[in-house]
């Protein structure tokens, strides 16, 4: 995945911040932000996740005019899913199994990012909640209009054979 | 901020994150997110293609509930890092409560920090999601 711009935008924001239960007012109200030592609105800790909507190629959303989305319509399902990627939260199988972020540098609204990612280490495990468990991580590494890293973000997704007893 | 003086190793915050989460918030979550994996947002696929009981929260919405009780305690802008693993899944209906634990105070590139334990159970003690960070604090 590689993202050439990833807009941090106040109403991105404030809709990210209301989603994860966060009423904290340096989410969504300029003139407090811009009252604190931060001086202006920032981001939540994990909104670096949401450049899932600047990734053009992002699979886990429906593609304009695309065909191919594999959620329910007249059927319960549309098609296959394609290939999962770690750490994204993978297709029909995949599931999210890890997730750490590393803060370098602030991050404030009007900031603009860019992200590249790499693949990183990837195992195996046998489970008895749903069989074989294929691990695989990624590494993304976000920087500024700078240039400078601000964020180093690694997911570990995992495949798993089957769904997972609960 | 957290002050120095004022925390402790073994210092604990607590904060109920969501009580019986509703599918609305997942669908919330999604939109915010990008992140429209049928899985949590659409009850046939998940059910008849997918073979779960119902939808689910995204392990990020968790992770991103869990970070909210985060930043309340140890204040904006200070965490350095903020890691954690999705230990079970989080299902509508469920009620979740999260506590951060001081685990040590130190230094890092001349800066005071705490590094804190996190975890996060729902109504039957399960853990759902469990972690760590490491925020900066004022000496």
């Amino acid at each position: 995945m590689a993202i050439d711009k990833f807009l941090i935008e106040a109403s991105h924001i404030m809709m990210f911040a209301r989603s994860v239960g966060d009423s904290n007012p340096i989410y969504h109200d300029e003139d407090y932000a811009k009252s604190t030592e931060l001086g202006g609105i920032i981001p939540p800790p994990t909104f670096a996740q949401s450049s899932a909507q600047f990734d053009p190629e992002y699979f886990l959303r429906p593609k304009v005019g695309g065909d191919g989305w594999f959620g329910s319509g007249k059927e319960a399902t549309g098609s296959k899913p394609s290939s999962g990627s770690g750490g994204g939260g993978g297709a029909a199988m995949g599931l999210h199994a890890e997730q750490h972020f590393e803060y370098h540098l602030p991050v404030k609204a009007g900031d603009t990012l860019s992200a590249t990612t790499k693949p990183g280490k990837a195992w195996e495990k046998e489970s008895k909640r749903a069989g074989k468990l294929k691990f695989s991580e990624s590494v993304t590494e976000y920087r500024n209009q700078d240039g400078d890293l601000v964020i180093t973000a690694t997911g570990v997704g995992v495949q798993t054979e089957r769904a997972v007893d609960s | 901020m957290l002050k120095e003086n004022e925390i402790n190793i073994g210092d604990t915050h607590t904060a109920t994150l969501v009580e019986d989460l509703k599918r609305t918030q997942i669908v919330q979550y999604a939109g915010a997110s990008g992140d429209y994996n049928p899985l949590h947002t659409d009850e046939i696929f998940t059910t008849q293609i997918a073979g779960y009981p119902s939808v689910f929260a995204h392990g990020m919405l968790s992770m991103g509930l869990t970070g909210t009780m985060l930043t309340d305690y140890v204040g904006d802008g200070t965490l350095m890092k903020y890691g954690v693993r999705f230990t079970n899944q989080v299902w509508p209906g469920d009620t979740l409560k999260s506590t951060a634990t001081i685990v040590d105070i130190r230094d890092q590139d001349g800066e005071r920090v705490v590094d804190l334990e996190v975890v996060t159970t729902n109504q039957n003690e399960v853990p759902v999601v469990t972690g760590n960070a490491t925020a900066k604090i004022e000496s």
